[in-house]
């Protein structure tokens, strides 16, 4: 009886011919444009210098910081206040202000005071950009004291250099990261949806009516719309990492193949089953669409792609761990840029396992032959 | 006397404090043709998702094709064939395709499948429209079409629920000789409609009004008991006392 069920909807997907392109298509040209746009290096901030000294050090900071290519400097006003317009109007981020005689007294008298004051209604462009600066200047001060501070005035002190290594992305390239992340992104809409939307159609259109008289058991009825879905899911993400990741992005993952698919198949047995689950709760198209979109957005914005879930509060952080789409994020990194065994994914295997079996039991119950 | 292949005895369903269907008993016997009757909301669709098997009643009992509605659904689901109001066949598949998948969810085998598609399509006059899409079919040959399939797999009874609606007077008469074929075959015909011409085909004619059955018998029996001169004066008669709005 499968054999009839999988027959069927493979011709009615195969047959639709705006449907079938857009499964395939949209995946891959999202997968070309959106790791390109989520990039987390911050370029381009901002600065007005208020330059009160006009020295021969201060033109030295300002030319620092001009070549570090983080930041473009946009002003030199003459007061903070001038400076403070600029800001308020969204025409800088940053704003240094380097007091009169900073040269003569960071030489003379020890030390000096630079102040900074950010823009902060983008948070990390904030953070990042006073970290950048930071470093500029620290970068800057080290320079100066060897140069030009007369050595026995120099007083050794001890200091602690941290010298960094970026294991397993050595060049923090950030694609390594956000691709494999979007992929899985990909696959989950890919699924859910499809299912979800394969599934209400027959509600919609009278059909499951005529199914649910027949003898066969729902179980099966289910199986036939798993499988169909399941095979597409598996050749999008083939098509995915096999040829989008490898040649335009160049990632070749370290790990083993075959488990990054053993986990795919329960995962995506596990975003079929939510799919199936949703349209068994909706009467109409709409309805999936929304309560999808709803599940998409929450599968997006905390599951661990942009930011990482330990830094999230207690109660966003306990979402997270419900959404399957956490454990999958974590598990294709790992296995793509470390190389992570099944030993590592372990608990990931299991919780996968886990969600795959309710959503689906919990699909099989609520799917209704008897009303 | 033929077998009795659908007994109800006071099935009844309520949907919370609304009663759909109130205590109707009744028989139909094999190879009847039964026409099953009623205003828009007087209950026959539920009374016939319950004799299927695809709802639950709430109390009362019934027997169909030997199988009880209560937990014998699977069984009784192998041994109808069912018909629904909305079209119920895949209009993205093809004519072919559609009598495949049916009978291969009856349990076909493919000698089986081949033998009753050859003949099936014969019988309708398909030949040009073998692997056309349903959906490119006009509305008469599909119904024509789902009836064909729903009695595929020879069962004891099949449930039409009014599957003429909407279908030309010529068409209409085509598809009444299939239901007399298959009658003649040995299959129950359990039948709504709104046609009153129908009515006249029927062996017998139960007609529903609030839920509860108020008239059972021949057309002929009916029209006298009514003194009235046609199924269509029967019917006003009855659904007029109807204190339901119809849905």
């Amino acid at each position: 009886m499968l054999r009839f069920l999988l027959r069927k909807e493979f011709k009615q997907i195969f047959r639709n011919k705006t449907l079938l392109p857009m499964i395939f298509a949209m995946p891959i040209i999202q997968l070309f444009i959106l790791p390109l746009a989520a990039d987390y290096e911050m370029k381009d901030i901002s600065v007005a210098i208020i330059d009160h000294d006009h020295s021969v050090y201060s033109q030295k900071l300002t030319s620092k910081i001009a070549a570090s290519g983080y930041f473009n400097i946009t002003a030199y006003p003459k007061s903070f206040n001038d400076a403070f317009e600029f800001i308020e109007n969204d025409k800088v981020d940053l704003i240094l202000e380097i007091p009169l005689n900073f040269e003569q007294e960071l030489i003379v008298v020890k030390g000096q005071k630079l102040f900074i004051a950010v823009n902060a209604i983008n948070g990390v462009k904030a953070s990042l950009g006073v970290a950048y600066l930071n470093r500029i200047i620290a970068d800057f001060n080290t320079n100066v004291r060897l140069q030009c501070i007369h050595p026995e005035r120099f007083n050794i002190v001890p200091t602690i250099r941290v010298t960094s290594s970026n294991w397993f992305n050595p060049v923090m390239n950030y694609r390594y990261f956000m691709v494999p992340g979007i992929l899985v992104l990909l696959i989950s809409l890919v699924a859910t949806y499809m299912c979800a939307l394969n599934t209400i159609r027959e509600k919609e259109m009278g059909t499951i009516e005529q199914i649910n008289v027949t003898p066969i058991k729902r179980t099966l009825f289910i199986l036939g719309k798993l499988i169909p879905f399941w095979v597409i899911g598996l050749l999008v993400f083939s098509f995915g990492l096999f040829i989008v990741a490898r040649f335009i992005y160049g990632i070749v993952p370290v790990g083993s193949i075959i488990l990054l698919f053993g986990y795919l198949s329960v995962y995506l047995i596990a975003m079929l089953g939510l799919g199936l689950l949703i349209s068994t709760y909706c009467e109409t198209q709409q309805q999936v669409m929304f309560i999808t979109f709803f599940f998409m957005m929450v599968f997006i914005l905390m599951s661990g792609i942009f930011t990482s879930i330990e830094s999230m509060p207690a109660w966003a952080y306990i979402i997270a761990k419900c959404s399957p789409v956490t454990y999958f994020i974590d598990v294709i990194r790992m296995v793509i840029l470390k190389g992570s065994g099944l030993g590592d994914i372990q608990y990931h295997f299991l919780m996968m396992l886990g969600f795959a079996i309710l959503f689906n039991l919990w699909a099989i119950l609520n799917y209704k032959k008897t009303m | 006397m033929n077998e009795v292949v659908i007994k109800t005895d006071k099935l009844t369903k309520r949907f919370g404090d609304f009663t759909a269907v109130d205590n109707i008993t009744f028989d139909v016997s094999q190879s009847e043709i039964f026409g099953f009757l009623g205003a828009n909301g007087a209950g026959k669709t539920t009374a016939m998702r319950m004799l299927c098997g695809l709802s639950t009643p709430t109390s009362g009992d019934a027997i169909i094709a030997g199988f009880d509605v209560y937990n014998q659904t699977e069984n009784i689901k192998k041994n109808i064939g069912y018909m629904s109001q909305k079209f119920s066949l895949y209009e993205d598949l093809t004519v072919i395709e559609n009598i495949h998948l049916f009978g291969g969810i009856y349990g076909l085998d493919n000698y089986q499948l081949k033998n009753k598609t050859d003949e099936l399509i014969e019988k309708l006059g398909l030949q040009g429209e073998r692997n056309k899409l349903v959906a490119s079919l006009p509305l008469g040959w599909k119904q024509k079409l789902a009836f064909s399939v729903a009695i595929l797999h020879q069962p004891k009874i099949v449930f039409l629920d009014e599957p003429t609606g909407g279908v030309d007077p010529i068409t209409r008469r085509q598809f009444w000789k299939l239901i007399y074929d298959a009658a003649n075959q040995g299959i129950t015909i359990f039948v709504t409609t709104h046609y009153m011409d129908e009515a006249e085909y029927c062996n017998r004619v139960s007609i529903m009004v609030d839920g509860k059955i108020e008239a059972l018998d021949t057309p002929v029996k009916l029209k006298q008991m009514f003194s009235a001169k046609s199924m269509d004066d029967v019917f006003l008669r009855l659904a007029r006392k109807a204190q339901r709005t119809s849905d």
